[in-house]
């Protein structure tokens, strides 16, 4: 048998055993194959109870695994441990820890089954176990897809109960009282006299104790942390400039170096003239690198102005040379031989499609990440280690591409995970990070800090997708009987995968995200992903595929109701078929008060729900059409997560996803020319600012029977939110992402 | 040339011509004050010159005309500005990396507008991108703050 055979054998069998013990195996067991990585470089005098729980006797250190890009991932994590392990938020310290495969992540794997199988039924359930080892086999210790909650939910806890437990039975052994005299608070193991034992004092002992496994998780209405206003651990050093990100590492001995690149995508370095950077003062050095040069200086101002400085010839890309040309191609990509999945095919779509039919076509551009936090990265290339400072959602890939710059072997790559300034997928990726290695390499034992200037994090971002969506659809008796959505762009996971040397088999779910699985009963109904030929290279960007989906859905949605003569709201609710998503269309339609989509002359109200990410999250905008153009007066928001873990972080995530959503709507896209991004800054790609972010007010529900994440569901759905306000006052409609080509906001 | 920063004098052999910014961030230490953009867009750099909220990005370090404040020498976590104590309060920041830029122009703005009025906040607000979106929360404090410093 050939090795891949045997391998993917092996991987089924370990599958099995998955299916066989389902969920209820926990994280504990489902990691036991896997090293606790604390436990090697423990001193004396400590105990690694779990992996996500370090307790000396200086302290109580909760492992966050999931990386921190602003969505309070260190919060929400160190809060779901202290929960069952009973130490107050302000007694610990969270750290994401060193990279380990035990942290893999499960509830990502379970997203990733739809990549390899489409549909339901058992085969997707095996093949989404095969992803699911898969993912444990790799061991990618990968934050993303709104995944920390819902992976860490049951986890986290698990993890803090078991260290409880076992610090109760340490402090059983230490006083001869039986465990069940003894209570945990604050920190302590608390005797029936009132007396507390600390558990750093209890952590020797501790240590050398098998650890309690299989502890009950306690009822919702014991929880002391989950759902109720905590104050996030990061706010104080967010508010004093003390927090340090990884652009405000220092190592000693470090220099800066920043990077020219080819300004196409993807393009190779050609001829060039250093002399004019070393006229700069401070530049020390140029090297080469994959597709450019870097720049080696005494300060990230010297870096800058070297490269500025620089002459040369770039060798043309092989990336189309017009936008045109890219939306030809996702024109062209509507045939049956590129389509990619028909995930949704309810009643008799061709026979539906007679008589009047309507049809529309939508179109939804290129977007880059751009966090505020530049992307950067500390790297230093020794004989045969390597070290590494920097904001990574994938720091076990990271490793592993030193590994192959260098030779180092990647358990020989330490990684320190630094806070994010935002990141929204554009640290998912690790160019920074390979291009910081390609330089330090050459100059071995130097700490080499790579920044980007932000023009060429913006033109070498690895965008959104580029997006088409065409409809057809029928009305009858004033309501929508059949609605046919085709979906057309590029594979993002494909292209993402393709640059970590990976290959992702079967039908891309993302190209349909937002849109197959949502919860209407329309009678003919019919959702096609087709698959276009790369083009651009892409990278996920904050709710991936639904990003452009959740628009071209609810817009032709819209389309059809209105032909119909419906109300948006009332006849998204006629067809709702979902219990959970029907709470909160009435969530937004009871907050807004809603009745009809024109409240009064001159103002507009539109909805939008889009089931993505496993949430149901609905929104109504309210505009005005004003002299000086369309101005954004308020939104109203209604999400289910099962849980709110975190009330306050919950609002600030959908208001800021609400935000997000609606300005890359009105303003935002990429273009290329010859593979050249046309948008280089905040001038050319801009945001929504405060003058125009409207009122935004959030309600939380928790009728879903799974905790989910909330990072992303409030996205897709604002900018068809907004689009039906807009057509609601105006009459315009608007098909095209950004609306500012047609409308000017106020 | 010299330089005061947060009430220390330094002493710089520097290129005058260097965006205060880096001068800060890179021979100084000042890392509370961030990199964004470069060209005046986000924000994320601003610093008072003499409790004016300046760019530190678009000031050649020579021409830096007064005493520079940051915001580390605005308050610290142990003795915070009442901008920075509203800011916890209202847990404005997501990934935070505005908020030191924000948290100094708002400053800057209820230090000559102790009662401003939504569209006061607007304007002096709007140059501060968010890329988090925490406008909403900017606002709500910026107000909070305005009672608390009338009512000191
Ligand atoms: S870095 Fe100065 S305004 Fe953006
Ligand atoms: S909090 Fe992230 S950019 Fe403002």
């Amino acid at each position: 048998m050939s090795l891949a055979g045997t391998i993917a054998r092996r991987t089924l069998l370990i599958g099995g055993v998955a299916i066989a013990g389902g969920v209820a195996f926990g994280t504990w067991r489902y990691t036991t194959p896997y090293a606790n990585p604390l436990l090697s470089g423990l001193n004396k005098g400590e105990a690694a109870l779990t992996p996500y729980v370090l307790i000396t006797q200086d302290g109580i250190t909760l492992i966050t695994p999931r990386a921190d890009m602003g969505q309070g991932a260190y919060h929400a994590q160190a809060l779901l441990l202290a929960e069952e392990l009973d130490v107050d938020l302000d007694q610990i310290t969270a750290d994401p820890g060193a990279p380990s495969a035990a942290y893999w992540n499960q509830a990502l794997s379970a997203e990733a089954g739809d990549f390899l199988a489409p549909g339901d039924g058992v085969l997707n359930s095996m093949a989404r176990t095969v992803a699911d080892m898969g993912v444990k086999f790799m061991g990618l210790q990968i934050t993303g897809g709104s995944t920390t909650v819902p992976d860490g939910f049951d986890k986290l806890r698990a993890a803090g109960a078991s260290a409880r437990e076992t610090l109760k039975r340490a402090a059983a052994e230490e006083t001869g009282l039986p465990v069940s005299d003894l209570t945990t608070r604050s920190g302590a193991v608390v005797l029936p006299d009132g007396t507390a034992l600390p558990y750093t004092q209890l952590a020797a002992r501790a240590a050398t104790l098998d650890v309690v496994q299989d502890v009950p998780l306690r009822d919702p209405s014991q929880w002391r942390l989950i759902g109720k206003p905590t104050q996030r651990i990061d706010m104080v050093a967010k508010s004093t400039g003390t927090q340090t990100y990884g652009i405000d590492v220092s190592i000693p001995g470090m220099v800066h170096a920043t990077v020219l690149l080819n300004p196409a995508q993807g393009g190779a370095l050609g001829s060039y003239d250093t002399a004019p950077a070393f006229r700069i003062p401070g530049v020390q050095s140029v090297v080469e690198i994959t597709g450019g040069l870097g720049i080696v200086a005494d300060t990230t101002w010297h870096t800058f102005e070297g490269a500025r400085a620089i002459e040369a010839n770039w060798p043309a890309s092989s990336m189309p040379a017009t936008m045109a040309d890219h939306w030809q191609a996702l024109s062209d990509s509507f045939t049956s031989t590129a389509q990619d999945s028909r995930k949704r095919d309810d009643g008799d779509m061709e026979t539906a499609l007679t008589g009047e039919v309507i049809e529309a076509e939508y179109r939804a551009p290129y977007l880059a990440h751009a966090p505020l936090e530049p992307i950067n990265a500390i790297v230093r290339v020794d004989e045969d280690t390597a070290e590494v400072w920097t904001g990574t959602q994938i720091p076990r890939f990271v490793q592993a591409n030193i590994e192959r710059i260098t030779g180092i072997p990647a358990d020989r790559v330490t990684v320190h995970v630094q806070m994010m300034g935002g990141s929204f997928g554009h640290r998912l990726e690790d160019e920074v990070v390979k291009q910081a290695t390609e330089i330090a390499r050459q100059m071995k034992g130097t700490p080499v800090k790579l920044t980007y200037a932000r023009e060429a994090d913006m033109m070498h971002d690895f965008p959104r997708q580029i997006a088409m969506g065409r409809m057809r659809g029928t009305v009858k008796d004033g309501h929508v009987e059949s609605y046919d959505l085709g979906i057309a762009m590029p594979s993002v996971i494909a292209s993402q995968m393709a640059r970590q040397g990976q290959t992702v088999p079967g039908p891309d779910s993302q190209i349909v995200a937002g849109a197959w699985d949502q919860p209407f009963a329309i009678p003919h109904h019919r959702v096609t992903g087709y698959r276009a030929p790369d083009l651009a290279p892409l990278s996920s960007w904050r709710a991936v595929g639904a990003s452009s989906n959740g628009f071209f859905y609810n817009a032709g949605l819209d389309e059809l109701i209105h032909a119909a003569g419906a109300d948006p709201l009332q006849e998204r609710l006629r067809l709702c078929n979902d219990a959970v998503a029907r709470r909160v269309l009435e969530a937004v339609a009871d907050m807004s008060g809603w009745d009809g989509p024109r409240p009064a002359p001159g103002k507009g109200r539109g909805v939008a729900l889009t089931y993505s990410f496993g949430v149901h999250c609905a929104e109504v905008v309210d505009v005005t059409d004003t002299a000086d153009g369309i101005r954004l007066d308020r939104v109203w928001v209604a999400a289910d997560v099962g849980t709110v873990v975190d009330p306050v972080n919950f609002e600030t995530l959908v208001q800021g996803g609400v935000i997000f959503g609606l300005g890359h709507a009105m303003f935002g896209e990429i273009t290329y020319e010859n593979g050249i991004a046309q948008q280089d800054n905040f001038d050319s790609f801009p945001s929504l600012r405060l003058d125009q972010s409207p009122e935004i007010i959030v309600r939380g529900l928790e009728n879903a029977r799974t905790v989910k994440g909330i990072g992303e569901p409030p996205v897709p759905p604002a900018a068809p939110a907004l689009a039906g306000a807009i057509f609601a006052a105006t009459g315009t409609r608007l098909r095209d992402m950004p609306f500012s080509r047609a409308v000017t906001f106020a | 040339m010299q330089l005061s920063v947060n009430g220390t004098d330094h002493q710089l052999e520097v290129d005058p011509r260097m965006p205060l910014l880096w001068v800060l961030r890179d021979l100084l230490g000042y890392t509370g004050v961030k990199y964004g953009c470069g060209i005046a867009q986000c924000g994320a750099c601003t610093v008072h010159i003499d409790g004016e909220a300046v760019r530190a990005c678009q000031v050649p370090v020579g021409d830096a005309w007064g005493a520079v404040t940051t915001i580390e020498g605005l308050g610290q976590p142990d003795a915070l500005h009442p901008v920075q104590a509203a800011w916890i309060e209202h847990q404005v920041a997501q990934c935070g990396y505005c908020q030191s830029g924000q948290i100094m122009q708002a400053a800057a703005l209820l230090s000559e507008t102790p009662a401003p009025t939504d569209a006061d906040i607007d304007d002096a607000m709007s140059g501060n991108l968010c890329r988090c979106g925490t406008y909403p929360r900017i606002r709500a404090a910026i107000k909070t703050a305005a009672a608390r410093l009338r009512d000191s």
